[in-house]
């Protein structure tokens, strides 16, 4: 994060020492995208309070080590899609998880369905690239996380 | 743009009124239930922090990049004659920051709209959401460098696979609309 505002800070210093009409015209722009995204924002931030609360980690523990392999992976490709998680929160609970017995074929699936495939910021992701661009990425990437998890499965022995 | 029609003003009215309503219904629920209360706003407000504090920045970044580079540039290392040295600028771009997938999509169309090719604009949206640099060194701490190493390997050609898929099903016309993003 912090990243972030050293690259602007300076970005911006160096823009208006070359031209201040330019930078001006930028921050404009940018209150512009604000205005536009701020619908979508507002429309997540209820949906990630709504799942968060619906299925904490302690619901998601329990319902990743409960079943058998199979049934684990689609659980997790379901938890994984339509909960957001940072990845230093995500990664720990995984760590938790492997040590209580979670296949590493689960834990795979999660973790990558949790980063790439998003329903609640699929109002946002559609805004800016529509239905059917939106729609096939998420499935493309949930196919491909199933993937992923099979190949760590297969990496690990666990198949 | 064909495909898709072009959001009016009253489409973002109406989704404005979506989000205020269920704003609203959340909420009540929240007063109405006190045993939910304190863990939706909780959760809520981890949300909107994250997005306030990470947003203005982008923000600025993207209405910098917007007037100071140009299309030509852009083309240049990142559009449909860039090849592999366009795939790995994509990956770095992508894996480079840390920040929420949510952030990444206005950046990547930003990114479109300059004439990034498609794939590209995947690939960096898939390396923001599964390669993340730091994100990797909490991964190896917690899972292990075996998984950390399969999965960083897997979701690196797999980003190249999604790129190419969407590239081929969309071609050019990822974006929504030109309009939308001017």
């Amino acid at each position: 994060m912090t990243f972030f505002y050293i690259l602007t800070v300076l970005a911006l210093v160096l823009s208006l020492a070359f031209d201040r009409n330019k930078s001006w015209q930028a921050l404009q722009v940018a209150l512009k995208r604000f205005l536009q995204i701020l619908p979508d924002l507002l429309l997540m931030t209820v949906l990630v309070a709504v799942v968060l609360y619906l299925l904490p980690q302690s619901t998601i523990a329990f319902y990743l080590g409960k079943y058998n392999l199979l049934f684990s992976s689609i659980v997790a490709a379901i938890l994984g899609s339509v909960t957001l998680m940072p990845g230093f929160i995500a990664y720990p609970l995984c760590g938790l998880l492997a040590k209580q017995g979670v296949p590493y074929l689960v834990l795979g699936i999660f973790s990558t369905t949790l980063m790439m495939v998003g329903v609640v910021t699929f109002p946002l992701e559609q805004r800016y690239f529509g239905t059917k661009v939106a729609l096939i990425r998420n499935l493309v990437s949930l196919l491909i996380a199933l993937i992923v998890g099979l190949g760590i499965g297969i990496f690990f022995g666990e198949i | 743009m064909k495909q898709t029609t072009k959001p009016t003003k009253s489409q973002t009215k109406n989704e404005l009124a979506i989000a205020i309503v269920l704003m609203i219904i959340t909420v009540i629920v929240g007063i109405a239930l006190p045993s939910v209360r304190g863990r939706m706003a909780q959760s809520a407000w981890s949300v909107a922090r994250e997005m306030l504090f990470i947003l203005p920045a982008v923000l600025v970044l993207m209405g910098l990049f917007a007037v100071w580079v140009s299309g030509e540039t852009v083309n240049k290392y990142l559009g449909h004659t860039s090849g592999v040295r366009g795939v790995l600028l994509a990956l770095f771009f992508g894996a480079l920051p840390t920040g929420p997938l949510y952030i990444a999509f206005p950046l990547a169309a930003g990114l479109a709209q300059k004439g990034v090719r498609t794939s590209n604009i995947v690939i960096f949206l898939t390396a923001w959401a599964c390669i993340k640099i730091p994100q990797e060194l909490v991964e190896w701490q917690f899972l292990g460098a075996r998984f950390m190493l399969a999965r960083l390997i897997l979701t690196i050609t797999a980003a190249i696979i999604i790129g190419s898929i969407l590239e081929q099903v969309f071609s050019s016309k990822i974006l929504k609309s030109k309009k939308n993003e001017e």
